[in-house]
């Protein structure tokens, strides 16, 4: 199967790429079998992605959204990841992992509102396989273990994938999920987006090692290295995972090579006191939107005209999302106090009603 | 009704569980073939196989996100700690994840995961075995903490901390795993969380207190009988978090006087939260400040000194005399 040899073969080498950054395509054998309007969709996704993150970072300026941890440089590797799991995988994202939840089925306003700090961002919808974003650095791997155990009990064919940047790597948890699938051959996706910072500190200040995947080998799992500016090549080492896991053969660990182009967070981070201008615009070369745009246009599957409709969606979706997002309710204590147990021991129920009694007033 | 070890209490409540429900999953580091290392899941294993009931890396972080991760997949784990001492490494899976998830999904997802975890002093265990750290989890909101003190309450309260649909910490005394035998009830029975077990009744000054306490406190009020007939209250709290204030006033209301004792430090465990609370709600009905009968707030002691360390009858009985002579 060609797909296994992506696995196995880019463990400790060069990243895995199909598209050259011209759009050329320079593994034709591992090209995912997708149809025209699937790769058109791919495209409209990361565009609409990438506007979205600008409108994001505007409106947090406005103090109209609270954290956000900025995604443009790093869409082929969230969207190409999400786009090959079905619907019925779980997703546990890190914190700046929004965008794979929102594909994946999460409403973008309660991701707003997950933004602002409201109860609503928390209450995924039902039927929508993600957790809330972790804030926790690596506990979400530890977490898939026992998602994907269930899976495995059950019998069902559906993996869990967690998402974590390069610097999550250090972890603890990082190492003990990996182990622990390890054992079990449960069906679990390894994530990392590695983009060369853990907010300042350069990814040769984790470790030693020459890189994520090679830390598959301390567990015994399966690795892939992949250039995360690549959409297909994202998309085929995530499909090909996924097809390990739910053949029985376990889990593996992906590395894809990635950038921010902005900030860590909108908390104040200044990229500019840790990266040079050089590397930033060497990066910028490398977008994952350039690459795939050239590769459509080639194909003739897209145009400016169609940018530019998926630009004007994505601004659309943003103000609706954000209007919606101002309508949700002022959270209450009382309602705070109401999800902390399902039967509310005395002490709570005499704070829930000191509370009541204000909001009432 | 069988004559059982609280230990084997322990076992017949995840039997009777495991039965019942088949989202039951028993795990943690040698909870499989090795029934245990206090062979608290003995003959487990053998009864429903390695799918219900297997051994994990030893690596308790990870035994906390695979609990946390089955139970928001539909999954009933119940987890073993080998010892509380090692808690430290899960922390994170039980005090931020685990407790959280109910609230931070507003409801959506929960964690209903019971942690059981072996503890406390005086059978000479090595460095971080025996300490009493779960005043730790009394200040975690979201998660329940049980301290069975017998065999009869730690299989009703076991049942009802796996099928709660929270967090529970259910914490095992290792002293007490079978120092004694009592009538255990076959099949299934519960006893509720955060209620605690008035088991002497006295006018006279209340003990309050949990775990091996109990016993020690149990001896301590007979001592006091004996000597100048004041009649003592113990209160078994069972739950430490919540903790049941009711039944605390009520006998508070009705004594005038108070001791809390327990097995840890001063500055640790429940002591000071029960009398935090009975000055809110009782203060008018005290002859006497509540005072604590403790440990002494240093690191747990070097196994040799355990039994100068660890509260024992006769400053059980110096905390009574102290309220009584006020």
């Amino acid at each position: 199967m060609s797909v296994t040899t992506a696995v196995e073969q880019t463990g400790n080498n060069t990243p895995l790429q199909i598209l050259a950054p011209d759009g050329t395509v320079v593994r034709p054998d591992l090209m995912p079998n997708l149809s025209d309007d699937e790769l058109r969709e791919l495209m409209r996704k990361m565009v609409f992605t990438r506007v979205w993150d600008q409108r994001a970072i505007s409106l947090n300026r406005q103090g109209r959204l609270g954290f956000y941890a900025p995604v443009a440089g790093q869409e082929a590797a969230m969207i190409g990841s999400e786009s090959a799991l079905s619907k019925e995988d779980f997703i546990l994202p890190s914190y700046r992992d929004i965008p794979q939840m929102v594909w994946h089925g999460f409403p973008m306003h309660k991701a707003f509102l997950y933004s602002r700090g409201h109860i609503e961002g928390g209450r995924i919808p039902e039927g929508v396989n993600v957790l809330m974003p972790q804030i926790i650095i690596a506990a979400q791997c530890t977490q898939a273990t026992g998602v994907a155990m269930g899976y495995k009990l059950r019998g069902e064919k559906r993996v869990a994938i967690n998402y974590f940047g390069d610097g999550a790597t250090s972890q603890g948890d990082f190492y003990e999920g990996m182990n622990f699938a390890g054992v079990y051959k449960l069906p679990v996706i390894f994530f990392s987006q590695n983009n060369g910072y853990a907010i300042s500190v350069p990814f040769e200040k984790q470790t030693a090692a020459d890189n994520v995947a090679v830390k598959a080998k301390a567990a015994g799992i399966a690795n892939a290295r992949v250039d995360g500016m690549d959409i297909l090549a994202v998309y085929h080492v995530v499909q090909e995972a996924k097809q390990r896991g739910i053949n029985g053969e376990g889990a593996t660990l992906i590395e894809a090579m990635t950038y921010r182009y902005g900030p860590h967070t909108m908390a104040g981070d200044d990229p500019t006191r840790y990266r040079t201008g050089e590397e930033q615009s060497e990066w910028e070369q490398k977008d994952p939107l350039i690459r795939f745009r050239k590769f459509l246009e080639n194909k003739g599957l897209w145009s400016e005209k169609d940018e530019e409709a998926v630009i004007e969606e994505a601004k659309q979706a943003v103000a609706d999302a954000i209007k919606k997002a101002d309508e949700a309710p002022k959270m209450k204590v009382s309602e705070l106090i109401d999800v902390m147990f399902e039967t509310l021991p005395p002490e709570l129920e005499e704070q829930k009603a000191e509370f009541l009694a204000k909001e009432s007033k | 009704m069988a004559q059982m070890t609280m230990v084997q209490a322990i076992t017949d409540a995840m039997r009777v569980e495991m039965k019942r429900d088949e989202t039951v999953l028993v795990f943690g580091e040698d909870v499989g073939k090795n029934g245990g290392v206090f062979r608290a899941t003995e003959g487990l294993q053998a009864e429903f196989g390695e799918q219900r009931v297997f051994d994990t890396p030893l690596a308790e972080s990870g035994i906390g996100g695979l609990a946390v991760g089955l139970s928001i997949n539909g999954f009933r784990p119940v987890a073993e700690i080998q010892f509380f001492g090692f808690v430290f490494e899960t922390f994170d899976a039980i005090a931020s994840q685990a407790s959280r998830m109910r609230y931070r999904s507003g409801g959506r997802y929960t964690s209903p995961v019971t942690f059981r975890s072996p503890f406390g002093g005086g059978v000479k265990t090595p460095e971080l075995h025996a300490d009493s750290l779960e005043g730790l989890i009394l200040q975690t909101p979201g998660v329940k903490v049980v301290i069975p003190s017998n065999p009869y309450d730690a299989k009703g309260l076991l049942i009802s901390a796996i099928r709660d649909n929270d967090p529970v910490v259910f914490l095992e005394h290792m002293k007490l795993y079978r120092s004694f035998r009592q009538e255990v009830p076959e099949g299934e029975y519960s006893i509720p969380l955060g209620k605690a077990n008035v088991v002497k009744e006295g006018s006279d000054v209340t003990i309050i207190t949990y775990g091996a306490m109990v016993h020690t406190s149990l001896k301590a009020a007979e001592e006091l009988e004996k000597a100048r007939g004041a009649k003592v209250e113990v209160i078994d709290l069972r739950t430490i978090n919540p903790i049941d204030i009711e039944t605390i006033v009520e006998s508070v209301k009705k004594t005038n006087r108070a001791i809390v004792v327990q097995e840890a430090q001063k500055t640790s465990g429940v002591a000071a939260e029960i009398i935090a609370q009975i000055n809110e709600r009782a203060i008018l009905h005290l002859e006497a400040p509540v005072l604590r009968v403790t440990a002494p707030d240093t690191v747990y002691p070097f196994a040799q000194a355990e039994d100068i360390w660890l509260p024992d009858v006769k400053r059980v009985v110096d905390g009574l005399t102290r309220v009584l002579d006020f």
